[in-house]
């Protein structure tokens, strides 16, 4: 949401573009839905990447326009950096532990 | 002492310091649900293959949930837009949807887990395991003692309990769902879908508690700032919008992590 000194608030046109977002996120949920029970693939791996990607979307929509990040402050996005940073090497490092098995106990 | 910066911006952050300190709190939220999430992954992607279940949330009430969540976001930006403009009666009217919206979603959210809870999978003594919700046990109902019985409704008898993990294949679809009846003889033990009677189980209520928790939070200090706080909008109206606005920004983080467990626990 952004500062009164640097946006000035049109209660009508923030209407708008909140009826056009609801529409667009109702649109990608069914979305979301009909990719789930699709025959896509033959496992989830597919399914799952699409599905991820239209959640990301959705995110994308509520993050930049309802939480106003597409015109937020510089330090906002450091911290914002930050956060997909550790986010990025939490997820990153419980992947690539799946695979780091100690030595002797997988055969190869 | 006068709190310095609630309304006018720092010169060195360019924003005011509530501000900056609720997207702290939300990069540290991040984390903490990042944790989860991760946990999500590592026993997901761990799992034997087959055992991972899938179709066990009502998608109907998870959709439903998401668009109630979606909704209570929007009204909650137009209430900030509203107070913004000093249009008091319809910041009111949207904060007091948004209340309505949070406190629907988590009824939605305990009937999900009452189901959950009365859903039970018996162990029986022949070896095949029967699924179903609890709806009667008699009075003299006694496992230990194997006297009594108990009903399931809506319930199946399967041979191995690879047949109740994925439900969304046509063989589970296609199977039939009848009452049973059971004698507590014939039961070896019996188990409802709480956390501990799987790993799925376990995160699923563990992410979605976490997840109800904010919501509730949330919920309660929408409804202090619409009820008992709203006195400060006749004194300093440009304060108490910038509270409205630190508490939007956390109800639309609630929303975002909503927009990612509904497919993680729901569709996939």
């Amino acid at each position: 949401m952004s500062d009164s000194k640097e946006h000035s608030v049109d209660l009508n046109s923030y209407i708008r573009l909140c009826a056009v977002i609801f529409l667009v996120l109702i649109c990608t949920t069914a979305a979301m839905i009909a990719t789930s029970y699709s025959h896509i693939g033959n496992g989830w791996t597919l399914k799952v990447t699409l599905i991820l990607s239209i959640a990301i979307v959705n995110a994308f929509l509520v993050a930049g326009y309802l939480m106003h990040l597409l015109s937020e402050k510089k330090l906002i996005y450091t911290v914002l950096v930050f956060t997909v940073f550790f986010f990025a090497g939490l997820m990153g490092l419980t992947m690539w532990a799946m695979g780091d098995f100690p030595v002797g106990t997988v055969a190869h | 002492m006068e709190i310095p910066y609630t309304i006018e911006n720092r010169p060195d952050t360019g924003i005011y310091n509530a501000k900056l300190g609720i997207w702290l709190f939300l990069a540290s939220e991040v984390m903490l649900f990042g944790g989860l999430f991760s946990a999500y992954v590592l026993l997901r992607v761990g799992a034997e293959p087959g055992t991972w279940p899938h179709g066990w949330l009502d998608v109907k009430l998870g959709t439903i949930n998401t668009l109630i969540l979606a909704l209570s976001a929007i009204t909650t930006l137009l209430a900030w837009a509203a107070c913004k403009v000093r249009q008091f009666g319809k910041f009111k009217f949207f904060h007091g949807c948004t209340i309505l919206l949070g406190i629907s979603f988590l009824c939605l959210h305990m009937y999900e887990y009452h189901d959950e809870w009365t859903h039970y999978e018996i162990q029986l003594a022949n070896g095949k395991i029967a699924d179903g919700h609890l709806a009667e046990t008699s009075k003299d109902f006694d496992l230990a003692k194997k006297t009594g019985f108990v009903k399931l409704e809506e319930g199946r008898v399967v041979d191995d309990s690879k047949e109740l993990a994925d439900l969304r294949t046509p063989e589970a679809r296609a199977a039939k769902h009848e009452d049973i009846t059971l004698q507590a003889a014939d039961i070896k033990s019996m188990e409802n879908y709480s956390p501990r009677h799987n790993t799925f189980t376990a995160i699923y209520f563990t992410i979605t508690g976490l997840h109800g928790l904010h919501v509730l939070g949330g919920t309660l200090v929408i409804f202090y700032l619409w009820g008992p706080g709203r006195r400060m909008y006749k004194t300093d109206p440009e304060r108490y919008t910038n509270r409205i606005e630190v508490s939007g920004l956390f109800w639309h983080f609630v929303d975002l992590v909503w927009i990612f467990l509904f497919p993680v626990l729901y569709l996939t």
